[in-house]
């Protein structure tokens, strides 16, 4: 299960919006005239992203009741800078079921974006665990 | 690249161990005690990472879906664990961020972050040091558990 895949320029002015979001004051983000992008700044690529982008969630269950359990971003060499231009696409990785700490039992799917550069090389990768429960959350049950 | 250009940032005004020397297993860096969450620091996030779901901003949805109010965005606090720790070991040496959410924070908390080094290895030619990072409330409770990987001159 495979989105389409999409296009994202690391710009220079959401580095740094995005660096002063996650109270940074570090040069490195703010300062330099070429930054790297911040360590959870692939999180934006929901700016790039449409439905056409994401692999059928239907499957994964009711989508009112997906919390965001891990995040993970990997990356192959530095963070991109500001002007690279990156093409995503996300897939339907691991899917497994564990036991709540109240009962009742938990899908945990993962959805992992690789990012490349337009030539293939493999720059990033992001894997997002959604947990599936069968109840509103409440404080303290977001994950076993 | 060191991180003594970076000592003076919000997140980590002390000065820290970077060298491979330095980084033993079980250093710490020193901790940072932020401001009380706000809801403008879930608006301004939810802003620049382009996540608008309502809950984080929006109090009748919240209460309607059975919250008492609106609740944190864990991304938020994942990307100050982050800017915590970039600041600590370098903004273009981090290899590998990794966060679980554990449970919610709340507007007015006091979040404390903190990271050590559990991990040192030599790949590709590469120092490499893993770090385990937390985010912690003003209860005691865990928010947050994490771990990143940085390269080391």
């Amino acid at each position: 299960m495979t989105g389409a895949p999409f296009t994202m320029d690391v710009e220079l002015g959401k580095i740094r919006e995005f660096a002063h979001a996650t109270k940074s004051s570090n040069p490195d983000y703010l300062k330099t005239d070429v930054p790297v992008s911040p360590a959870t700044f692939l999180a934006s690529a929901a700016f790039w992203t449409g439905p056409e982008n994401t692999p059928p969630l239907d499957e994964i269950g009711d989508v009112a009741r997906i919390l965001h359990g891990e995040q993970e971003f990997v990356f192959h060499g530095e963070p991109p800078r500001a002007g690279t231009r990156l093409v995503g696409q996300t897939r339907i990785g691991a899917s497994y079921e564990k036991q709540g700490t109240r009962g009742g039992s938990m899908r945990f799917v993962e959805l992992v974006t690789e990012f490349r550069t337009p030539e293939g090389r493999l720059v990033a990768e992001s894997k997002s665990t959604a947990i599936v429960t069968g109840q509103v959350p409440t404080e303290g049950s977001a994950t076993s | 690249m060191t991180t003594t250009a970076t000592t003076a940032s919000t997140a980590s005004t002390a000065v820290n161990p970077t060298s491979w020397a330095d980084l033993q297993l079980g250093v710490a860096a020193t901790p940072f005690t932020d401001a009380p969450l706000t809801r403008t620091d879930f608006v301004r996030y939810q802003g620049a990472s382009g996540d608008m779901n309502p809950i984080h901003h929006d109090e009748q949805f919240a209460r309607a879906a059975g919250f008492p109010t609106v609740f944190a965005v864990g991304m938020l606090q994942a990307g100050i664990l982050a800017t915590y720790a970039t600041d600590w070991l370098g903004a273009a040496n981090i290899r590998r961020f990794q966060v679980r959410f554990r449970e919610q924070a709340w507007p007015d908390d006091v979040l404390t972050y903190s990271g050590s080094v559990v991990g040192r290895r030599e790949k590709d030619g590469r120092r490499l040091v893993d770090i385990e990072l937390t985010a912690t409330r003003q209860t005691g409770g865990v928010h947050i558990t994490g771990s990143a990987t940085f390269v080391v001159a």
